[in-house]
């Protein structure tokens, strides 16, 4: 039996939040858009939000609205780190991490704010706040660790630091985790398992390799940060041909017929300035629209494709903005999806 | 003539401040202060000092007793009829207070509402102390429960929900988070409220009359005193100014103190996602 396993009905404005879903002791990250229900459902396993179905954890039902239970959030063994941490101003580091339960249990030294003990919320940088945040939800020993778009409220400079840290600590606090985000990086960085939250239904659930290797749909591919391209297949010389809504001609090892998709990944993608003679069938000529540096690598926007590549590569081809460039990708790196 | 305007707003401006500090002032210098000094001594001042001390005492006590938890549930509820609700009890803070005076006499008198009820339990309640508490509850606990409501409105229920799921119950989260987040508006209407049951006189008069030592109140005895002795009316005129600037000035400092409690920068600007 999972440690947590939900499911729920939560009627939302515009759509139903719908979802089932067993947590073990790992962490799965819930990915989707705003406005998809991913807050309301973590509200929702917390008991902040009134929802229909079953919620049990350890065996104890925490919700069963066919049988008329539903346990007050205050009986609910939940550690909830909110969006903006919502650490108590007017409270220390030391006592915002006891209000849930007397003596700090070595949290302070563990997480690092031993220092900060006796400083107050508003003094304290965005990464230092999450650890309280954090530290304040694990205090009580929760059966189930929630975390509401713990990463958002930084900028994006202490973000990667913090996010290494934060799946350090996730991983040491070792129980069933929902980890909610609009980011797949995020997710795929924290998590074992990642689930894509869509109008408030799980459009697929996989380790984040699975996600990226074979996504259900058009949308969860462009969550993983793929090209996804739009056009008209036909099978031809045991390829699949499909034309482009932009006019290109791409071809493909997968099968499909009519409206579909291509679904292409960055990384699999080479610039050049000139179509290169290699092994490589789709080959997309148009103008370099944006150069974006990532780190040590650039983001080259060609046409309707963006590609990832060195920063040297990019150096080394002389790209600039507004100037010819061709893209290329294998037909056996290109996925066929249909349209929905 | 561009500067016509701004001399004529300056004397506008002259104009209104010396009618309104003057006759301010006219209270301290009509006599010299080692008679107000004197004159608070009579013995009417010394007892109009000490009915007034203990009734607004009790009562204030029982408006922060009742008020604080009754404008919590109404700060942070959801239910119909809520402004309705928040209409009524502003409403006696627009009623004249002699209206005030005659509505709690046809409540509590004798042959009020409850009148009946409290005969045969035997409790008397007009013209007694008792009358002065209801009547200074009654015309300043609306002053209270409003700025109270609005300080609990003011509280992130996103630190509530915190403190729920940090296993609090809700006396846990009223005492712990709530209380102390809105402590500085309550403050604030705290020594509103006490001001305005201090300055009573309408209603007490009506419904507990002006019985020295029993219950005339320090405005009732201001009246009482004008035509027997004027000196001892005007010195209990300046208390209440000093009084009343030592409210403005906790004032000046209590939301100096909130307003650093409620600008936390830390606040993401970033709308939470549904």
């Amino acid at each position: 039996m999972d440690p947590l396993s939900l499911s729920l009905d939560v009627p939302l404005r515009e759509f139903a939040l719908r979802v089932e879903l067993a947590v073990g002791r790992e962490v799965v990250a819930l990915v989707g858009p705003s406005g998809a229900g991913k807050s309301t459902l973590l509200r929702a396993i917390a008991g902040l939000q009134p929802a229909s179905g079953t919620i049990s954890v350890d065996g104890t039902a925490w919700l069963d609205s066919r049988r008329g239970v539903a346990l007050p959030t205050e009986e609910r063994s939940v550690g909830l780190v909110f969006q903006d941490y919502a650490l108590f101003p007017h409270l220390t580091v030391r006592k915002n991490v006891e209000f849930g339960r007397k003596g700090d249990a070595g949290l302070l030294d563990r997480f690092g704010l031993a220092a900060l003990a006796d400083v107050k919320p508003p003094k304290l940088s965005g990464g230092e706040r999450q650890r309280v945040a954090l530290a304040r939800a694990l205090a009580p020993d929760p059966a189930v660790l929630l975390l509401d778009e713990p990463l958002s409220a930084l900028d994006t400079h202490t973000r990667g630091e913090v996010r290494g840290e934060l799946q350090q600590l996730l991983r040491e606090a070792d129980r069933p985790t929902l980890v909610v985000t609009h980011d797949f990086e995020d997710a795929a960085t924290l998590a074992t398992r990642v689930g894509v939250l869509v109008e408030g239904r799980l459009r697929q659930l996989g380790s984040p390799a699975e996600l990226v290797a074979s996504p259900a749909d058009p949308f969860v591919a462009s969550l993983t940060g793929a090209n996804v391209l739009r056009g008209r297949a036909r099978a031809a010389n045991g390829l699949t041909e499909l034309t482009l809504t932009t006019g290109e001609l791409i071809r493909s090892t997968d099968a499909a017929r009519g409206e579909a998709v291509a679904v292409v990944y960055p990384w699999e993608v080479t610039v050049s300035q000139s179509p290169p003679d290699d092994s490589a069938q789709n080959h997309i000529a148009g103008v370099v629209a944006s150069l974006v540096p990532v780190g040590n690598r650039v983001r080259v926007r060609v046409g309707p494709v963006t590609a990832e590549i060195t920063a040297d590569s990019s150096k080394r081809l002389g790209l600039i903005v507004g100037e010819r460039a061709v893209a290329s990708f294998k037909a056996t790196g290109t996925r066929l999806l249909p349209q929905p | 003539m561009k500067h016509a305007f701004t001399v004529s707003a300056v004397a506008a401006a002259a104009v209104a401040m010396a009618f309104l500090v003057l006759p301010v002032l006219a209270l301290f210098l009509r006599v010299p202060p080692s008679d107000l000094i004197h004159a608070l001594g009579t013995p009417a001042a010394q007892d109009a000092l000490v009915v007034s001390i203990k009734t607004s005492a009790i009562a204030h006590a029982a408006v922060l007793l009742v008020g604080t938890p009754a404008a919590y549930a109404i700060g942070r509820g959801r239910f119909r009829g809520r402004s309705l609700l928040l209409s009524l009890i502003e409403l006696p803070l627009v009623l004249p207070p002699v209206v005030a005076g005659i509505a709690l006499l046809v409540t509590f008198g004798r042959l009020g509402l409850l009148g009946g009820t409290m005969n045969a339990l035997g409790i008397h309640i007009s013209f007694t102390q008792a009358a002065v508490v209801l009547a200074v509850a009654f015309v300043e606990s609306p002053l209270y429960l409003r700025g109270a409501i609005a300080s609990f409105e003011g509280v992130d229920g996103t630190l509530l929900d915190a403190a729920r799921t940090l296993r609090a119950g809700p006396f846990r989260v009223f005492a712990r988070v709530a209380l102390p987040l809105a402590a500085g508006g309550l403050g604030a209407a705290s020594a509103l409220a006490l001001a305005r049951g201090l300055g009573e006189f309408g209603a007490t008069l009506l419904f507990a009359g002006s019985l020295q030592g029993v219950t005339q109140t320090l405005p009732l005895a201001i009246y009482a005193q004008f035509e027997v002795d004027f000196n001892t009316a005007l010195a209990i005129g300046t208390l209440f100014v000093c009084f009343g600037a030592a409210v403005l000035l906790a004032l000046k400092l209590i939301p100096g103190w909130t307003r650093s409690v409620s600008l936390w920068t830390f606040r993401s600007a970033s709308s939470p996602s549904a």
